[in-house]
């Protein structure tokens, strides 16, 4: 087998270790889903019918309750991926704090397998947990008018999204000593969606707030799905997304990376 | 012999006296920060023995086991393992090595099955051979009818088993063993204590650390003491027995008076002042016993207590290392009264 082979033949085997995780315990695995499936219906529900009407005259959209379901959906499904970085570093930094990572270090195996398969397998978790609230959002009544190919933009732009959270969250687990302050610091990835246009278009804001809300990483990421999923224009949102998870992605990949070589034992 | 060790090593070409070495260190230093763990060592481990690193807690023990298992790099010195240098060519020396820490390494969310399964695709055993191997190891150590429950759910020997196992999937020449049985009930000590002979027995090297004298006397071929980041002694366990002072009777007295009288009449006797014990010189056999009694009842002084020390490990352990190797008692000294 080749170097490469390895690398992916270890990889695949740390993939199914965390797959195997996931699947016997889904409360951690679908846990980050629970967030924005609350604010779906806290904010359609009970801030709906004020919000709609407000959100409707300043994006153009019809008013009402419905309206707002369609403004707010993608937002939400943008904050079910920044929610899983939580769970990654968290997942992380338990093996590091377990033996098991020093067994692994001390196995002839492919040295970024450890990593690859977290990061692969939090891709596919989050994946898997959004589908439940694009579930919970078409049973409130959320109809896009998007096809196949757009769908499959959505899925392509979220699962990169994913990608770049969980490199980035898997070193915010290595730098972590202890699965609490691991489960602390992705809160600041967590909360970034509700200052930017995720639950209210960014015009609405304050000067300086407004500043930031457009040009934080989760406003261009959310009007591009916007964009796929309700036909609202997107402009150059999308390759302002695809740059910032690359640059996310790469800055994620080669901190954890280095973390992860040079760590000694804890 | 258990298919699941390796075969005896390929002895050393030309049938030199020395067979080969399975791990060869010479003046290895680490330090972090300030503090010096391990100040220039030298170890030469011949292939199919054990080898005992002997000290207390903070001695280096674990960072020897962690550079030579590659885990951490040394500051100086250079150190091979089954004929790999651990610093240029670590993925040969991973290849080779097992390790079981102080702390059981393995999943906790999976079962001891999926545990050991694990371990055998990594080393890509292929899917028959892990599964023939995983299931000769839940056997041999005794975990088959637990195979399906997660590894968080076993006690510390089962847990300290099940890790054994897993370090033996890939059928290391060279196991590390750190302190692998502390924190064990007696069952499980000799549990391991056995695993580790059938390991020898097939030509494995066994490096194992430990604080227990008893430990190393009963497993090592040869032992070496570290202490403070140096090695104090090396040598088998009789070696290291003879470099220290002979065997003696240990008198205790309850009644200070008593005591100063019999100090007259041992007058060379070593004192513990504090204890109101004297230490006599003396193999320790029936006449020396019956004429110190002799002795004492002619002096008219009653001793609370006598043990007969002969020499072992521990005394080696405190004679070199210097901790309190005169004025500790031992336990097994206090058991009179």
């Amino acid at each position: 087998m080749s170097t490469l082979g390895y690398t992916v033949h270890d990889s695949m085997t740390m993939l199914r270790r965390n797959l195997r995780h996931a699947v016997r315990y889904p409360s951690v695995s679908l846990g980050p889903a629970l967030l924005p499936i609350l604010m779906l219906l806290l904010f359609v529900y009970a801030f709906g019918g004020a919000l709609g009407a407000g959100v409707g005259a300043g994006s153009g959209q019809d008013g009402g309750r419905a309206g707002y379901l369609e403004y707010l959906t993608p937002g939400v499904i943008v904050m079910g991926v920044a929610a899983g970085a939580m769970s990654t570093s968290i997942a992380v930094c338990s093996d590091m704090t377990e033996g098991v990572v020093n067994r692994f270090r001390t196995m002839n195996i492919s040295r970024s397998s450890f990593l690859t398969g977290h990061v692969v397998g939090s891709v596919v978790q989050t994946l898997a947990g959004l589908l439940l609230v694009v579930g919970v959002a078409l049973a409130l009544g959320f109809r896009s008018g998007a096809g196949p190919l757009e769908w499959l933009a959505a899925a392509g732009l979220l699962a990169a999204i994913a990608f770049a959270v969980a490199w980035l969250s898997a070193a915010l687990g290595l730098i972590s000593r202890t699965v609490e302050s691991a489960s602390n610091k992705p809160l600041l990835i967590q909360f970034l969606p509700f200052l930017g246009s995720t639950f209210v278009p960014t015009s609405t804001m304050p000067s300086g707030l407004r500043w930031f809300a457009r040009h934080q990483p989760f406003t261009p990421m959310t009007e591009t799905l916007r964009g796929l999923l309700t036909g609202s224009p997107v402009g150059s949102a999308w390759w302002i997304s695809l740059a910032w998870c690359a640059g996310i992605g790469v800055v994620g990949y080669v901190w954890a990376r280095s973390l992860f070589h040079t760590t000694t034992k804890r | 012999m258990p298919s699941s060790v390796m075969p005896m090593p390929r002895q050393g070409g030309g049938g030199g006296p020395r067979p080969p070495a399975a791990v060869t260190v010479t003046g290895l230093r680490k330090s972090y920060g300030d503090k010096t763990v391990l100040d220039g060592i030298d170890l030469h481990i011949p292939a199919g023995t054990v080898f005992a690193l002997l000290g207390p807690n903070g001695a280096g023990k674990t960072t020897t086991v962690h550079i030579l298992s590659t885990l951490v790099a040394a500051d100086g010195g250079r150190a091979s393992v089954a004929g790999h240098d651990v610093d240029t060519a670590p993925d040969g020396v991973r290849a080779a090595i097992g390790v079981t820490g102080q702390f059981a390494a393995l999943d906790n969310l999976l079962t001891a099955e999926e545990n050991l399964l694990l371990m055998a695709d990594l080393l890509r055993l292929g899917k028959r051979e892990g599964r023939s191997r995983t299931r000769e190891l839940l056997e041999r150590f005794e975990i088959a009818d637990v195979a399906g429950q997660r590894a968080a759910t076993f006690s510390g020997g089962m847990r300290r088993r099940l890790d054994l196992a897993m370090t033996l999937v890939g059928r290391p020449e060279v196991i590390f063993l750190d302190e692998p049985t502390t924190g064990l009930d007696p069952r499980s000590r000799r549990t391991m204590w056995e695993t580790v002979r059938s390991l020898v027995a097939g030509g494995t090297t066994v490096f194992l650390t430990t604080q227990y004298l008893e430990e190393a006397d009963q497993l090592a071929d040869r032992i070496a003491v570290l202490d403070g980041g140096r090695i104090v002694a090396e040598g088998t366990a009789e070696e290291l027995k003879a470099r220290i002072p002979g065997a003696h009777v240990r008198l205790r007295f309850d009644d200070p008076a008593a005591y100063e009288r019999a100090a007259e009449v041992f007058a060379g006797a070593a004192r513990d002042d504090e204890n109101l014990a004297l230490r006599v010189a003396g193999d320790g056999g029936l006449d020396a016993l019956r004429a110190l009694l002799a002795r004492l009842d002619t002096a008219g002084v009653r001793a609370t207590g006598f043990s007969v020390h002969t020499p072992d490990l521990d005394d080696v352990f405190l004679a070199l290392t210097g901790r309190g190797a005169d004025t500790a008692l031992h336990p097994a000294e206090e058991n009179q009264r």
